[in-house]
C-alpha cells in the first residue's frame, strides 16, 4: 500500500514535465531583482527567464529551491523551478547578498 | 574585504576538505605531492578559463551550457572516486599489513596517482571559476583590488586550514581502521557529488526531479547553518531533495560499494599476491 502511494507520487510530476513550461522574467539591475516578488502556480514547473543588465556576473542562488546559476552580466539565462509545493521560497543573489533578494510564492 | 573571504572560504571549503581527505588516503604512494599539486594546478587554469568564457558558457546548449559543464564536472569526479576506493579496496590490506608499504607495481600506482590528479583538478576547477567571477565583480563595483585580492587570500587560507586539519586528523586515525575510515568518506564524498549532479541535471530541465522534494529537514538542520555546510560538503547532504537527486545518491554508494566488495583484498590466508 505505501509502495503504490509512493508509485504515485512518483509518476505525478511526470504529468506537469510533459507540458511546456510558463516562462517568467526576472530581471537584474543595480543588483537587486526585479520583480523582487514572483508568484507562481503551485504543482506546476516553470521557466525562470532570468535577464543581468548589470555590467558584473550575478550568482542566482535559493536554499529553498535548491538552485544555483551564474548569470554573466549583460546575459539572459534560464532556470527551471517546480513543481513546487504552496509555500515561500526566498533567493538571493550571492555576489551581492545585501542588496540582491527575492522571493517566489507558489499558491 | 571580509565579503570576499567569506565567500571564498565557502567556495573553497569543499575542493580544500576533498583534497585532505584524498591526500590521507593516498599517503603510500610514491610522489603523491608532486601529482596532488599538479591536480591543484590544473585545476586553477581551468577555472580561469572558464570563468573567462562564462558568457559564451552560459549561451552553450540551448542556455543550459552551465549546467551540463558543472554536471559533467561532477560526474568525472564521481568516476574518479569510485575508480580510487575500488582501487584502494584492492591494495588496502598490502598497505595495512607493510604499514608503509609502498605500491610495488609502479605503473598501477601511477594510474591510481593520475586519477588523484583529474579527481584534485575537478573539484578546484568547480569552485574555482565561481569564485574567480565573483572577485572580479568584487573589483569591478569600485572595491580596490588590492582589498579584493587580500580578502580572497584571506579566505584560501582559512579553507586551507579546515582541509589540513582535515588531513592530519585522519594521519592520526589507527592504521587499522584508516582505510576503512577515509573509504567511508571518499564513498560519502562520491555520494553527494552524484546528488549534486543530479541537481544540476533536473535544474537544467534535462532529468526530471521526480518527486520534489520528497522530504523537508530544513526546519532541523538548515543548509545555510554552520552544521548543514560542513554536512552538506562531506556527504552531500541537501535539506530538501528531490527524489532523482536521492537516486543517483543511493545509486552510486551501492555501485561503488559493490565494486568494492567484488576486488577487496583476499584475506591473508589465502593471499598469493
Amino acid at each position: 500500500m505505501t509502495r503504490l502511494a509512493l508509485l504515485a507520487a512518483l509518476c505525478l510530476p511526470l504529468a506537469a514535465f510533459a507540458a511546456d513550461p510558463a516562462e517568467i522574467p526576472l530581471t537584474i539591475k543595480n543588483h537587486r531583482f526585479e520583480p523582487a516578488e514572483i508568484r507562481i502556480p503551485a504543482g506546476q514547473k516553470v521557466k525562470l527567464m532570468i535577464h543581468n543588465q548589470d555590467s558584473t556576473p550575478e550568482e542566482f542562488e535559493s536554499h529553498e529551491l535548491n538552485r544555483e546559476k551564474v548569470i554573466p552580466g549583460g546575459a539572459k539565462s534560464a532556470v527551471f523551478i517546480g513543481p513546487l509545493q504552496p509555500g515561500k521560497y526566498p533567493f538571493f543573489g550571492e555576489f551581492n547578498e545585501a542588496t540582491a533578494r527575492g522571493v517566489v510564492i507558489a499558491e | 574585504m571580509f565579503g570576499a573571504a567569506i565567500i571564498v572560504f565557502r567556495e573553497s571549503l569543499e575542493a580544500a576538505l576533498l583534497i585532505g581527505i584524498i591526500a590521507a588516503a593516498a599517503r603510500t604512494l610514491p610522489n603523491r605531492n608532486r601529482w596532488l599539486w599538479s591536480g591543484v594546478g590544473a585545476g586553477v587554469a581551468g577555472a580561469l578559463v572558464v570563468a573567462a568564457l562564462a558568457g559564451s558558457i552560459a549561451e552553450m546548449a540551448g542556455g543550459m551550457g552551465q549546467e551540463m559543464l558543472n554536471a559533467g564536472i561532477l560526474g568525472l569526479a564521481v568516476v574518479m572516486l569510485a575508480w580510487h576506493n575500488i582501487w584502494m579496496a584492492r591494495h588496502a590490506r598490502a598497505m595495512v599489513d607493510g604499514a608503509k608499504a609502498i605500491v610495488r607495481d609502479v605503473a598501477d600506482g601511477r594510474r591510481a596517482l593520475s586519477a588523484i590528479m583529474v579527481l584534485v583538478a575537478m573539484a578546484v576547477l568547480r569552485e574555482g571559476s565561481e569564485t574567480v567571477l565573483f572577485l572580479f565583480s568584487l573589483a569591478s563595483e569600485g572595491e580596490s583590488t588590492a582589498q579584493v585580492l587580500a580578502g580572497g587570500a584571506l579566505g584560501l587560507v582559512a579553507g586551507a586550514v579546515v582541509g589540513y586539519t582535515m588531513y592530519t586528523g585522519l594521519l592520526h586515525v589507527p592504521i587499522r581502521w584508516f582505510f576503512t575510515v577515509t573509504a567511508g568518506l571518499v564513498l560519502l564524498l562520491a555520494a553527494g557529488m552524484a546528488g549534486q549532479m543530479a541537481r544540476f541535471l533536473i535544474q537544467g530541465d534535462i532529468l526530471p526531479p521526480l518527486a520534489n522534494p520528497i522530504w523537508d529537514t530544513s526546519a532541523w538542520l538548515s543548509s545555510s547553518s554552520a552544521g548543514g555546510t560542513l554536512l552538506h560538503v562531506l556527504a552531500g547532504y541537501d535539506p530538501r531533495p528531490s527524489a532523482m537527486q536521492a537516486l543517483f545518491y543511493l545509486g552510486t554508494m551501492v555501485a561503488i560499494g559493490l565494486g568494492m566488495y567484488l576486488v577487496r583484498a583476499p584475506s591473508p590466508a589465502r593471499a598469493s599476491v
